[in-house]
């Protein structure tokens, strides 16, 4: 037997390949009982890939895991969770119409009665002191209410190791306070957390050890506490992290794009509907929208970019020109392009060339198109021009956009759209699974469009990138737009309320108190 | 040893070309052994029904008369295809084409005049539009699925061919028989010298390169290739689906429509009840296995109507039964589909992953 203290998780030179890739690279690291560890690196350096084959939904190609001291082998999630190893993914698989009781029930290996159950719920919501009512549906939950249910879901199994992948991305700062002081209760009971994150100051008010992954190898270990949010950052992306230069040269003009009493109904049953939506953005200026997803970013999205019209026309106005019956074609023509959040069937065409998904929203304003017919020749120009310009890997412009990793093709997409020089820019999301390199670089030309007299708009959910790129700022909850902000002034506590939905107006406040009252 | 199926980074071009052919093969291959275990002679059945006739060149104008209303269906059907639109229904706007053509012809039938044939052709992909629209239109206002409605709309077309021949447009001097009148001089697709191919098979090898051009190089071809592979980013593009959809089920009926009405001015000379000849099922087939491109279409096009000549040549020489071609033609999509995987996934024999061995 091992005589040493026995490791609750330990990896042993584990490894494992794709095609063309090496995903992890003969990595080691040890998580003790009751420790908080975290995974650290940017998106595909091999962090999902280490993590699933920890929870047996892959197997290594070499190397050993050592669970409490024992080699396992983990031939499937459901012997993973039988060895006490719990897993909470970032996406949740929830049904949306059935009840948390139900959907907990989904997801157990073994049958036990719903009352059991409940029982047994209860008691883990009151040991953790976590608010979760059983009996409501799904949809009607928080995304942190959801995110409970999935944390309940591993804890009913009494896991000794829990394994977090980027539980955060998806909640308002107050529920990653209430989220961290139910993960610090689990460690004090002797429950092993691996943590995995890209967000250093988390990690750093969290963790106590790191484990940093770059290109699928361990490159460093760290003490969290001891380190600055800085260093670790460097030692992730192995280099000197940019600086976003803002530019102090800048000047903001007057109003160049106008949204004016927008209201969009709600599309299907778990749509949002954008609730009189008003702002204005200057030349020059970048104007963020923060929000937790699923409050209406997307049908913003699609209400400014012109893929869903308006009603009136003066609802959405560039330079004072009203667009708001416009389709995405006028709308461009006039000056105005946008970036989706998703990037593979919606920014992009994945099957199409690089040559192709440019024509998709170049066409008219690089001037493509001649009597109906494209000129496959300029569109080819153009494509390599981005991919030089932004520095996009790939094997030229016949590769196809599916081929290129995400931060890659979010470059091209952004490139396509920046270097068409709009005079407004409506961007969701812009870093959204782009590793910090690309990030700096997008936030660069972000700032640089800006600085060219173009106005912005920045939809996401990442607050720092809000607060590193942008002038002034709102935030949007369930389609409604709280008061503007300005950046310099907004304090993180302020921005998390109004996410929250307290929108600082007594009325709501009221009808709040009402709510729970009645619940 | 293991054979495992591995995900290629980006789909093969040179499978996407290689596949149709290796179908072809493949087709030949089992062709043979059922027709061997069946107790005919298998190879001189596959050489009967895919050799004989490529190179006999007394078969060539055979082939071309045979090829052209497929090549034209086919073309307008694989533009439906890049859209997303699952028009089954082609044979159904091919007959409703030709009886639009039809009427055209029995209302000139005493006139004389070199308008009147282009004027049954416009008839007939007008009609075959209309006779297209309906599917495309319960699709787009009412959601209903084109590929159950195409198809039904195919058996009430031939149900309207059986009334019209025997009730108002039978021919009053006919002794009674199902049929129109014959078609005059001026109604007749005009024959190349002294071959009797009409001007209808170059004309539609000539509609195909257009198609090709307009798919390839124009924004509408870039409109339908966008709403078929990806309607958010058609959207964002700022193409209209519904629009697509409509326009690209119109080009199919159209030219279905068109070629009805190229057989009916050609080869039958008049509209009997016998007219469908299925045509517009087999069209599908030569738009997948000419890859929905409208030079593959052609080649693919003439690939079927070796199969339909040599099925008849072997009915003769072997006593193969009439279904025979009809079996090899649905091999070759059988084989293609099957095929297909190789286009976006590589065959890697080996052994499993160490790892995962046990």
């Amino acid at each position: 037997m091992n005589t040493d203290v026995a490791c609750r998780l330990e990896l042993r030179s584990v490894t494992k390949a794709f095609p063309g890739v090496l995903a992890n690279d003969q990595v080691s690291f040890k998580v003790g009982p009751g420790k908080i560890h975290a995974l650290l690196g940017e998106n595909g350096a091999g962090k999902s890939t280490l993590v699933k084959m920890i929870y047996g939904i892959m197997q290594p190609d070499a190397g050993e895991i050592l669970l409490d001291g024992n080699v396992v082998h983990v031939p499937n999630p459901k012997a993973a969770r039988a060895m006490g190893v719990g897993m909470v993914f970032q996406h949740f698989s929830l049904f949306e119409a059935m009840t948390v009781l139900e959907n907990i029930a989904l997801g157990l290996d073994e049958n036990i009665s719903h009352a059991e159950l409940e029982k047994r719920i209860r008691e883990v919501l009151t040991q953790y002191g976590l608010a979760l009512e059983p009996h409501r549906i799904v949809s009607t939950l928080s995304v942190g209410e959801r995110q409970r249910i999935e944390i309940v879901r591993a804890l009913l199994l009494n896991p000794n190791l829990l394994i977090m992948d980027e539980p955060t991305s998806v909640l308002t700062p107050q529920e990653v306070a209430q989220l961290f002081e139910t993960l610090r209760h689990l460690a004090a009971n002797g429950c092993s957390i691996l943590y995995i994150s890209h967000k250093l100051h988390e990690i750093q008010a969290l963790c106590d050890g790191a484990s940093i992954l770059r290109g699928g190898k361990i490159v460093g270990a760290c003490d969290p506490k001891q380190e600055s949010a800085r260093s670790m950052a460097e030692m992730m992306i192995g280099g000197e992290l940019m600086d976003v230069e803002k530019g102090p040269s800048r000047q903001l003009g007057g109003d160049r794009f106008v949204v004016n009493s927008l209201t969009v109904p709600g599309e299907g049953d778990f749509g949002v509907a954008l609730d009189d939506i008003n702002f204005s953005v200057r030349e020059g200026e970048i104007f963020g929208i923060a929000g937790v997803a699923g409050n209406g970013q997307n049908e913003l999205l699609l209400a400014l970019s012109g893929e869903v019209k308006s009603e009136d026309s003066y609802t959405v106005q560039l330079d004072g020109k009203p667009l708001g019956k416009l389709g995405t074609t006028l709308r461009r023509y006039f000056g105005l392009c946008a970036v989706p959040e998703e990037r593979n069937g919606h920014g992009a065409v994945p099957n199409f060339s690089l040559t192709d998904n440019a024509i998709l929203t170049a066409r008219n304003r690089k001037g493509m198109v001649n009597w109906g017919v494209i000129n496959a020749r300029k569109a080819e120009t153009y494509a390599d021009e981005i991919i030089q310009q932004f520095s996009v890997k790939t094997t030229g412009s016949t590769s196809t956009a599916g081929s290129l990793s995400g931060g890659n093709l979010q470059k091209f997409i952004m490139g396509r759209e920046i270097m068409q020089t709009p005079e407004v820019l409506i961007v969701s999301q812009p870093t959204w699974g782009v590793d910090a390199g690309a990030a700096a670089a997008i936030h660069q030309e972000l700032v640089n469009l800006a600085g060219r007299g173009s106005a912005i708009v920045v939809i996401s959910q990442d607050l720092d990138e809000l607060l590193a790129i942008c002038d002034r700022m709102a935030v949007i909850n369930e389609g409604k737009m709280s008061k503007t902000l300005n950046v310099a002034e907004a304090t993180i506590d302020e921005i998390g309320l109004l996410m929250g939905g307290v929108h600082g107006d007594p009325n709501s406040t009221t009808e709040m108190t009402e709510a729970a009252h009645v619940a | 040893m293991l054979l495992e199926l591995e995900a290629r980074k980006e789909p093969s071009r040179s499978m996407l070309y290689l596949t149709p052919v290796i179908a072809v093969l493949l087709t030949m291959v089992f062709g043979a052994v059922i027709f061997t275990l069946l107790g005919y002679n298998g190879l001189a059945a596959v050489r009967e029904i895919f050799i004989t006739p490529a190179i006999d060149i007394g078969r060539w104008p055979d082939l071309g008369i045979k090829a052209a209303p497929l090549i034209l269906i086919a073309t307008g059907l694989s533009i439906g295809f890049r859209a997303n639109v699952w028009n089954i229904g082609a044979e159904g706007q091919y007959i409703f084409g030709a009886l639009a053509g039809t009427g055209v012809a029995l209302l000139t039938w005493d006139m004389e005049g070199v308008w009147i044939l282009p004027l049954m052709c416009l008839a007939g992909i007008v009609g075959g539009m209309l006779y297209a629209a309906i599917p495309a239109l319960l699709k787009i206002k009412l959601e209903v699925n084109e590929i159950l409605s195409s198809l039904m709309m195919t058996y009430v077309a031939v149900q309207l061919l059986y009334y019209l021949m025997r009730g108002p447009w039978m021919d009053p001097e006919g002794f009674n028989f199902p049929q129109t009148r014959l078609f005059s001089d001026s109604q007749l697709m005009p024959e190349i010298g002294d071959t009797f191919v009409h001007i209808g098979v170059p004309l539609a090898f000539i509609i195909a390169l257009i198609a090709w051009f307009t798919m390839s190089k124009t924004v509408f071809g870039f409109q339908v290739r966008v709403v078929g592979a990806a309607p958010h980013a058609a959207r964002y593009g700022g193409f209209n689906k519904n629009r697509t959809v409509l326009l690209s089920m119109l080009a199919g009926g159209g030219l279905a429509g068109l070629a009805g009405v190229f057989e009916a001015a050609g080869p039958f000379g008049q509209m009997v009840p016998q007219f469908p000849t299925g045509y517009g099922f087999t069209a599908i087939i030569v738009a997948f296995l000419g890859r929905l491109h409208p030079i593959g279409i052609m080649l693919a096009g003439v690939i079927l109507a070796i199969s339909y000549v040599g099925g008849e040549i072997a009915q003769t020489t072997l006593g193969l039964p009439n279904a025979a071609a009809g079996l090899f033609q649905a091999m070759m999509l059988f084989f293609l589909l099957a095929t297909d995987i190789l286009v976006k996934y590589r065959l890697r024999f080996g052994s499993a992953a160490p790892g995962g061995a046990k």
